[in-house]
């Protein structure tokens, strides 16, 4: 048991180093350019020297890497401040899909262009009446001719409104049961029809957005499995999205609870010396600790060429809420002043404050805490599902609480 | 990256599984719970016979001489079978001690009975209620000898010898004492404890004759690096018995039906069982990080055995709090075997510090770590 590299994943992380330290964008470079302009300038040489999607085949622009050699990567690249959240989706959820359900000429044709940070993509999954029963999505598609045409709404779609393309789930059968009466497909965002309006969150920003569609057509070679298959296709989409989430938000951990509780008095000795605030970091301690070596299985799983077992989806049902506790915590420990947000003022620049504000929302993206607590029960454990009260039912037999 | 045990510790983990199914079946458990022996001698026995007590000392001493690795995949199987062994005392303890402080002839003489299952050692540290400290020790070393009063020591009826801490006006404050405990000068009485598959005893001490173990003035910090090491030990057995209690909640539910289907498909029982298995999930891959510590002589020892302990703790606890809960009014009875881990889960918890105290030694430790 050790913490080593074997010989060639050294040699590899090596590479990767050399070629990070020489080629990581200086903040002259990235001057002026806002968030996407500068993620895409680092995507794209990234994708000119082969390190962009490693794990992708060598024609579309990976370099056919393992998945050891692709953690070794993240973790090289995670020590720079590199600019690339926007292609999250695309490149890790909605690329494996059209790998795995797309034709060659999908292929062909998306995948060097998502490797390469040209095109950017959303995802069209959630609705008003489906979130954590996705399933239940509305969205109607109608076949005419060569074309389905589209009419519904979609809602927390991060990026709508910079992305080129999204995967869409859509209802083309409302007559037999839920999952079986859904198809799915991928569309040019620009198709005229589709409107986008973004969504104010409590933290008054607004990443994610309404997305309307009013008779908008898709040609049917944009059909991702067969018509009715879409649920199925749809899971490929979201077992990656686990992976790409997963680990929960940064921000406030134990160290920066640490300085806090060394700094801030309470009846005049720092708050660290309180056995009570004591036994909350060592809690969260155990958290973070336990989080980074699950993690280190898994990474000898892979390193085995084993894949790694249910572990990790405890990530971000471990992280999220455990972010919200310490923001939470910390804001006490500064008693009145905690609820001060002022850059000037507050404490760590106002960390705090915004991880508190922002902190709900990681307790529900890419599946609430809940659900991640079912999927642990039922797929790690082998615990049955809940009776479902539409089953057997078709779709609009299905009661819906609005009519 | 290779932070998994090795193919023949796993092969070692199968046979010690296999052995204890066949050898600590429930009803074994529940012989020495119902009966007046400290232990299940015959389990000891064979225990003896497998080479367990000989793991870690080294093989100049009797013992076989292998790593930390081996031992605390034996510790886990240990807990999941609650096995009513002085094992914890003898070896995580004891034998750590002498590895630790001991005189040559004191390894000579005394490691070889230890790998053979000859003799039982014990620790003893705690003089009753609230966490022991150097203000707090009374028991000390007069001209006629050893005298105190010690408890709770476990296995204390039926050990050998044990290591006694004792105040001392030198060095840091305190002193080991190794003393052999069928003399005049010591007297053991059973006391229960929550645990009834566990023997306890209250010691006391009237001059009795006893040898220094390490320096005089040097135990207090040896106490601290021996409870380090004791702790990586002991939270494998939790996360072993954890396991146990969450698999025992989870087979139940499946069985047990309410309102026509089975509690195992309520999502209150769900995210019971799924908390279940967070904690013991972290707990473990915190105790892999205590066990590298161990194997590795790290200097990061206290922070990662803290880390392990804190984490084990609660999940076992939790466990076999929820595993009761989850069984419902039968998990209550004497006749369910939710009683166990219920029992050993707490006795665990307590027995080399509790939860508050290691999580004060976490900080402490990271404060350290980050210093250096």
């Amino acid at each position: 048991m050790d913490f080593n590299d074997t010989q060639e994943e050294a040699a590899f992380r090596a590479e990767a180093a050399a070629w990070l330290k020489a080629n990581v964008p200086t903040a002259d470079e990235l001057e002026g350019l806002d968030d996407i302009a500068a993620s895409k300038l680092w995507q794209k040489r990234k994708y000119d020297a082969g390190w962009a999607c490693i794990r992708w085949e060598k024609k579309y622009g990976g370099r056919e890497a393992t998945a050891i050699e692709q953690v070794i990567w993240n973790q090289e690249e995670a020590k720079f401040n590199t600019p690339g959240g926007v292609f999250v989706i695309g490149q890790g959820m909605a690329a494996p899909t059209l790998m795995a359900w797309g034709k060659p000429e999908h292929h062909e044709r998306f995948l060097p262009k998502l490797a390469s940070g040209e095109e950017i993509w959303c995802q069209l999954f959630s609705e008003p009446a489906g979130g954590s029963d996705l399933a239940a999505l509305r969205t109607k598609a109608e076949r005419d001719g060569d074309d389905w045409v589209i009419n519904g709404q979609k809602i927390w779609t991060s990026g709508a409104h910079y992305s080129d393309y999204g995967i869409l789930v859509v209802r083309t059968d409302p007559n037999v049961a839920k999952h079986k009466g859904l198809s799915y497909f991928f569309l040019d965002m620009k198709s005229p029809g589709v409107e986008i309006k973004p969504i104010k969150q409590l933290t008054g920003g607004a990443n994610f957005n309404e997305v309307y569609f009013t008779d908008v057509r898709i040609p049917d070679s944009q059909r991702l499995g067969e018509v009715g298959q879409g649920w199925q296709v749809a899971l490929t989409t979201l077992m990656n999205e686990r992976a790409a989430i997963g680990g929960g938000g940064a921000g406030v951990n134990v160290d920066v609870a640490y300085r806090i509780a060394s700094e801030v008095m309470i009846d005049d000795k720092p708050a660290i010396e309180d056995s009570a605030v004591r036994a909350k970091l060592a809690d969260w301690y155990v958290q973070e600790s336990g989080l980074r070596f699950t993690g280190y299985r898994s990474m000898t799983a892979m390193s085995r060429g084993e894949i790694p077992g249910p572990e990790n989806s405890i990530g971000k049902l471990v992280g999220a809420p455990k972010t919200q506790e310490m923001a939470s915590f910390c804001m006490d420990l500064l008693e009145m002043s905690g609820a001060i947000w002022d850059e000037n003022l507050s404490k760590e620049e106002g960390l705090l404050q915004l991880t508190y504000m922002g902190a709900p929302g990681g307790r529900i993206a890419g599946g609430t805490d809940e659900i991640m607590a079912n999927i642990i029960a039922e797929r790690v454990l082998g615990m049955p599902q809940e009776p479902r009260m539409d089953k057997g039912m078709s779709f609009n037999e299905v009661p819906t609480g609005s009519n | 990256m290779n932070f998994e045990f090795s193919e023949e510790q796993e092969l070692l983990r199968e046979q010690a599984r296999g052995f204890l199914t066949e050898h600590c079946p429930p009803t074994a458990v529940r012989a020495v719970l119902e009966g007046d022996a400290d232990h299940d001698d015959v389990l000891w026995k064979k225990i003896v016979e497998m080479g367990w007590t000989a793991t870690v000392i080294p093989e100049e001493f009797g013992g076989l001489g292998l790593s930390y690795l081996e031992l605390v995949v034996i510790a886990e199987e240990l807990g999941r079978s609650v096995a009513p062994v002085p094992f914890s005392s003898s070896v995580y303890l004891a034998t750590e001690a002498l590895m630790a402080c001991g005189s040559q002839a004191q390894k000579e003489k005394w490691l070889p009975l230890l790998a053979a299952g000859e003799a039982i050692g014990t620790f003893a540290l705690a003089e009753g209620n609230g966490r022991p400290s150097l203000k707090s020790l009374k028991t000390q070393m007069g001209e006629a000898g050893l005298s105190g009063r010690k408890l709770p020591v476990a296995d204390g009826r039926r050990a050998d010898f044990a290591i006694v801490v004792g105040a001392s006006d030198a060095g840091d404050g305190a002193s080991w004492y190794l003393v052999e405990l069928d003399q005049d000068g010591v007297s053991r009485e059973s006391v229960r404890t929550l645990d009834f598959s566990r023997g306890h005893a209250v010691m006391e001490f009237n001059d009795a004759r006893a040898e220094l173990l390490g320096g005089e003035g040097a135990g207090w910090g040896a106490t601290e690096r021996l409870l380090d090491r004791a702790a990586v030990l002991f939270a494998w057995e939790q996360v072993g018995l954890a396991d146990a209690a969450m698999i025992q909640a989870r087979d139940y539910a499946m069985g047990r039906y309410a309102f026509g289907r089975a509690i195992a498909s309520y999502q209150a029982i769900k995210h019971k069982l799924a908390n279940m298995y967070v904690k013991n999930t972290l707990a473990r891959s915190n105790c892999y990080y205590g066990a590298w510590a161990l194997n590795t002589d790290s200097a990061e020892l206290p922070l990662a055995a803290a880390t392990a302990r804190v984490g084990a703790i609660k999940a076992a606890v939790f466990a076999a709090e929820e595993n009761v809960q989850t069984h419902g009014g039968m998990g209550f009875t004497w006749e369910f075997d939710c009683q166990f881990y219920y029992r050993r889960a707490k006795l665990l918890g307590v027995n080399v510090g509790s939860e508050g105290y290691w999580q004060d030694r976490l900080i402490t430790a990271y404060e350290q770590n980050n210093a250096a």
